[in-house]
């Protein structure tokens, strides 16, 4: 029902980094507005819209919210809250909409002012909800807390090494170096990497994501609409999520996740496998994770995630190039924006025009979104034709 | 101590667990139809479903599955205590259950060591459970 009939028609972002003159909702209103032009659209042909959330503005019903700041009337109107899953959440409730009918165009958006509108105590502090608020919170973890204690059980289990980790940061950097909207200039080694300021063990600062403003948005529709249009559209070969937990203590394991799960949902929709996939865009809220969901969605073999990294092979010019914007890491996160800058990289990479980043072979990527602690997992596969 | 953290935040699914700890307790619920463990306390046995519980005292030991030592805290009152140390214990009755490793041979903290709960004082009167690291023969 999905595959072959649903397509992004357009991606966009706002500007990127910090950018103090728009609010949140103009950071999404700028990244609608773009994917919007991208799809050769108007937004009145707008009939469905799905939003993320914010936690910089106190906004409650952030899809209407939207709606209404962006003068549109959709009849199909939500906004998600499954954290950093957001955005691959929202592709589905949209495929699904629009592979049923009922919906045509389909506008979502995820993204907020991070790193300006709060200070980054407040953004920390805010951030404390996603611990658990009476058995976890007491303890004063952080998210990356949270975080350190998978990748600690996982080098345990695993070995996977603190230089292997350092070099998942080495090479996003590597990469949103070569994107012309990213913030960043200088390359990084594994040294600086290890030597950057302990924030929780193993994890220092370099390990962790960015605090970005940014804003990403996509368009939605059918296969047969798009044919009258002017973009190049991505297929949604498959599309599968997961959900396990919400707080880490909850998990059922902290070295095997719904990663998994949401990765074969997706396969099998597809009909693709593994070694069908040209490039990949993973969510790298700490440098741990991508390390993990490559295992869990068969690009590597459970425990040889690290060694991949330091192989050099996701590279762009490698021979699996894992987030080729730079990820969270080092191109942009900002709230739910993080795994919505890979699904849009993932299109334009499909439509092959992305100069000094492009990877050489684009026909067929992976996309993965993870929320809460490895908790709501989104795996997308998408593609340059119908399959 | 000089300057106790934060109380806790008590649940309307926890007051006995928070009530218990005052007391130098450690309570959790057990279900009285399928006798499994389980933490975070709830209405309903995520094992049976079963609606029947009862808050019993676990024995109190068991083993770090993982651990982190923070250095930036989320909150003035964390960042005055950094670092500081977060384990995972499971719990020898089978749940899993966060909290600080408090102690002074933290040094000796590791994936496998046997811990047992202590309890800190908090602010307005009230404690948290927490874990220490359990002698060994060779320190007895």
């Amino acid at each position: 029902m999905i595959k072959n009939n649903v397509v992004i028609a357009g991606v966009g972002e706002s500007d990127i980094g910090k950018v103090p003159e728009l609010s949140g909702l103009g950071l999404n209103a700028q990244a609608a507005k773009r994917a919007v032009e991208d799809a050769g659209l108007e937004m009145k042909d707008i009939d469905g819209l799905l939003t993320a959330y914010s936690m910089t503005e106190p906004y409650f019903m952030m899809g209407s919210v939207l709606a209404e700041y962006l003068g549109i009337k959709p009849t199909f109107c939500a906004s998600l809250t499954v954290g950093g899953g957001t955005p691959g959440a929202a592709l589905h409730h949209a495929a699904m909409a629009i592979a049923s009918g009922q919906a045509k165009t389909v506008l979502i958006t995820a993204g907020e002012n991070r790193a300006t509108g709060q200070s980054r105590d407040d953004a920390v502090k805010a951030l404390t909800q996603v611990g658990h608020p009476y058995f976890e919170n007491p303890y004063g973890p952080l998210i990356p807390s949270f975080y350190a204690m998978i990748a600690n059980r996982y080098m345990h289990e695993y070995g996977t090494t603190r230089e292997q980790m350092a070099a998942v940061a080495v090479r996003a950097r590597d990469h949103a170096i070569r994107h012309p909207s990213s913030p960043q200039s200088k390359h990084l080694t594994i040294d600086d990497v290890l030597s950057s300021k302990p924030i929780s063990t193993p994890l220092n600062i370099l390990d962790c994501c960015l605090i970005s403003d940014a804003a990403g948005a996509l368009v939605v529709t059918s296969a047969d609409r798009a044919k009258d249009l002017k973009g190049k559209p991505a297929y949604l070969h498959g599309i599968g999520e997961s959900h396990t937990h919400e707080h880490m203590t909850m998990a059922p394991s902290l070295t095997e996740f719904g990663t998994e799960i949401s990765g074969k949902a997706a396969y099998e929709m597809s009909g693709l496998s593994p070694s069908d996939i040209d490039f990949a865009e993973l969510y790298d809220c700490f440098s741990i994770v991508p390390i993990i969901e490559a295992e869990e969605l068969g690009l590597a073999k459970r425990g040889e995630g690290g060694a991949l990294y330091a192989s050099g092979e996701t590279a762009i010019e490698g021979s699996i190039p894992i987030n080729t914007h730079g990820g969270l890491l080092s191109y942009a996160q900002a709230g739910a924006s993080g795994g919505m800058h890979g699904i849009v990289e993932a299109v334009r990479q499909l439509r092959g025009n992305e100069g000094a980043r492009q990877v050489k072979k684009h026909d067929i990527a992976l996309v993965h979104n993870e929320g809460g602690i490895l908790s709501s997992h989104c795996t997308m596969i998408l593609g340059q034709h119908p399959l | 101590m000089e300057h106790l953290l934060p109380s806790p935040d008590v649940g309307p699914d926890a007051g006995p667990y928070w009530d218990a700890a005052k007391e130098n307790r450690f309570v959790i619920q057990q279900c009285t139809d399928c006798n499994s463990w389980r933490f975070f306390p709830s209405h309903l046995c995520p094992s049976c479903g079963s609606d029947k519980a009862e808050w019993k005292e676990p024995s109190g030991k068991g083993v770090i599955h993982s651990f982190t030592e923070v250095h930036r805290g989320p909150t003035p009152e964390f960042r005055a205590h950094t670092p500081y140390m977060i384990v995972l214990v499971d719990l020898d009755e089978g749940p899993r259950i966060m909290t600080n490793l408090i102690g002074n041979n933290l040094d000796q903290c590791q994936i496998g060591a046997p811990v047992e709960v202590c309890f800190e004082n908090r602010q307005n009167d009230t404690k948290v459970p927490q874990f220490r690291l359990s002698k060994t023969e060779a320190d007895t």
